[in-house]
């Protein structure tokens, strides 16, 4: 039962990540121009060999045929722009750096937003609640460029407490994992408070009360557990996006990671790069997805339930 | 057992409105919300300074009399680009909620009633997108379309409608099963007169309270893009476009960012201000 679940994720798995690659492949190549289309005209005979270098004078099929056989034995293919550059090696490079960073954001997002949010549930309706509230709508209102840029003036610039750019020492990771950090652990907040304060309400908490715990022994063994289940499904979403790399981030900071490759490559239409990394992101993306209904379905024995009723599958 | 067509009754509008207004922050948000739409048509019809006019002499002129808001590195004055960017943010935000909305409404309240292989066919389809990486293809689909307000609604709606359908989704499968569904079902009505008579009306409260909180990300994600380089195109000016202007020269001219960077989060605020008012005021629990 458990294996027919879990083989029933992992064959939609592979089925959404090759419709995917085939969308992705598919959509950059109907964008007009390539990247040898440049200002100053190249000489025909130039372009003709650059065309077969890179395979281009194929047929569309054969091209994808090639570029499916490529993705199946891990290869996603040379850059266009850059000599020597694969898909690969930037990756190599890149998602160390992003997911270091992504991860300390994550683990940062989880212990603020789930603070909060146990704080203002347990302090409903009084002065804390309000507070961590507001600082929850707060954090969901402002730009992620904004917090960026706001924490590096008055950081970096202003007090020069922490670098105010690059990448190297932990001092380095703070303020831009802070600027990450801000929209998940204020939308962390909110979903744990909402659920909290429903699991609050049950009997077993009212036993729990009249037997006299304290108010943390009463989170810590009967609400924190009953209540995560749904910040769960979202950190899986979350920490595939934190870890692969924040566009703005990262250019606001100079940050070698994948999302300034992913600008750069956008800006000259370097195809292979575009597809490579998205494929890539997708990858994590649906491995985090697939791991987070598993793990689901091992917490919440009303899953297995539904699973053996065929209430959903 | 009840076979009329349950509550739409004005008296719950009636209650709801009425909790609503009992509640501060989300009646800030309301408010917020009005003045910035009522300025942002009556402010560029009736201001002198116009938002593509240059004046070399009074660049980087900090915030006075004259310009009150100060003006940018070709001398344009950032209050009247202001508003002008507010009709091109919020345009953008309300068209592809409402886009978001209609899609998602109908996917979502025509999946469940069809239920069976259908609905487990079109929900597979609406998890494939959702995997897709969805800045990702906003990006990718800003350079298939080319630049544009409308290529950036387009790109928002493309996985923007999600999160609709799945919302009207489970809302139309806890409707189906109550007695005056399930009388229509049995008198032969058609599956539209079912959509449009019984389910939508009384999913009104959840698809407000989505399209407000929907519209803050649509918003998000046009400043964001145009802040990427990716947005609308000069002279026109978009919040985010102001904001990445603005950040290069931070250290001199702080005015160019802080202007812009305000009227976004103090719009998104009072979108999610809103939104949680009217979740709250519309809970079925107090129905």
């Amino acid at each position: 039962m458990v294996y027919t679940y879990i083989l029933k994720k992992i064959l939609f798995f592979a089925l959404t990540l090759f419709t995917i690659v085939t969308l992705t492949f598919f959509l950059m190549k109907s964008i007009p121009g390539d990247p040898f289309t440049q200002e100053q005209a190249i000489p025909e005979e130039i372009l003709k060999s650059l065309y077969e270098h890179y395979g281009l004078d194929k047929p569309l099929y054969i091209q994808y045929i090639k570029y499916i056989k490529g993705f199946l034995t891990l290869d996603l293919g040379p850059s266009f722009i850059y000599e020597g550059r694969t898909t690969n090696k930037i990756i190599a490079e890149g998602f160390p750096i992003s997911a270091t960073l992504g991860f300390l954001a994550f683990i940062l997002a989880i212990f603020w937003g789930v603070f909060w949010g146990s704080i203002a549930a347990f302090y409903k309706g009084r002065f804390l609640d309000h507070f961590g509230m507001i600082l929850a709508v707060g954090g969901m209102s402002v730009p992620s460029f904004i917090t960026a840029t706001i924490l590096q003036y008055v950081f970096a610039i202003k007090w020069g407490i922490f670098p105010i750019a690059r990448w190297g020492s932990f001092s380095h990771m703070v303020l831009p994992s802070i600027a990450l950090a801000s929209f998940p652990s204020a939308f962390i907040a909110k979903m744990t408070r909402e659920s909290m304060v429903e699991v609050l309400q049950k009997e077993y908490i009212l036993t729990a009360r009249a037997k006299g715990l304290s108010k943390f022994q009463i989170w810590k063994n009967h609400v924190l557990k009953n209540s995560l289940l749904p910040v769960i499904s979202y950190l899986g979403t979350l920490f595939a996006s934190i870890t692969t790399g924040s566009f703005i981030v990262e250019k606001i900071y100079g940050i070698p990671g994948l999302g300034g490759w992913m600008v750069s490559s956008i800006a000259n239409r370097d195809y292979t790069i575009i597809t490579g990394l998205t494929i890539f992101y997708s990858f994590i993306l649906l491995v985090s997805i697939t791991m987070t209904d598993i793990i689901y379905f091992f917490l919440d024995p009303r899953i297995k339930d539904r699973f053996q009723n065929h209430e959903f599958s | 057992m009840n076979f009329r067509s349950q509550p739409i009754s004005d008296s719950y509008f009636k209650e709801s409105w009425k909790r609503l207004k009992s509640k501060k922050l989300p009646m800030l948000g309301l408010y917020i919300l009005l003045s910035l739409i009522l300025c942002s048509i009556f402010i560029p019809l009736f201001s002198s300074l116009s938002y593509y006019e240059t004046n070399l002499g009074m660049k980087n002129t900090p915030p006075n009399q004259e310009f009150f808001f100060g003006t940018d590195d070709l001398g344009r004055s950032i209050f009247s680009r202001i508003w002008w960017g507010a009709r091109i943010s919020l345009f953008v935000g309300i068209t592809a909620a409402i886009i978001d909305m209609i899609i998602g409404v109908i996917y979502g309240s025509f999946a469940a009633l069809s239920g069976g292989r259908t609905e487990e066919v079109m929900m597979r389809i609406a998890d494939t997108f959702h995997s897709l990486p969805y800045l990702l293809m906003v990006i990718l689909l800003t350079v298939v379309m080319g630049q544009g307000i409308i290529t950036i609604i387009l790109a928002i709606t493309l996985t923007g409608w999600i999160n609709m359908a799945r919302i009207t989704r489970a809302e139309t499968l806890k409707l189906k099963e109550q007695d005056f569904v399930q009388a229509a079902l049995s008198l032969g009505a058609s599956t539209r007169r079912i959509l449009f008579v019984h389910i939508i009306p009384n999913c009104f409260g959840t698809i407000l309270t989505t399209v407000t909180l929907t519209i803050p990300s649509a918003i998000f994600t046009e400043s964001f893009l145009s802040f990427l380089g990716l947005g609308v195109q000069a002279p026109v000016a978009s919040w985010g476009t102001m904001a990445s202007n603005g950040l290069a020269a931070l250290t001199y001219y702080p005015w160019r960012l802080f202007f812009p960077a305000t009227f976004i989060s103090i719009t998104m605020l009072a979108f999610n201000l809103l939104g949680n008012g009217l979740r709250d005021a519309f809970d079925p629990r107090f129905r």
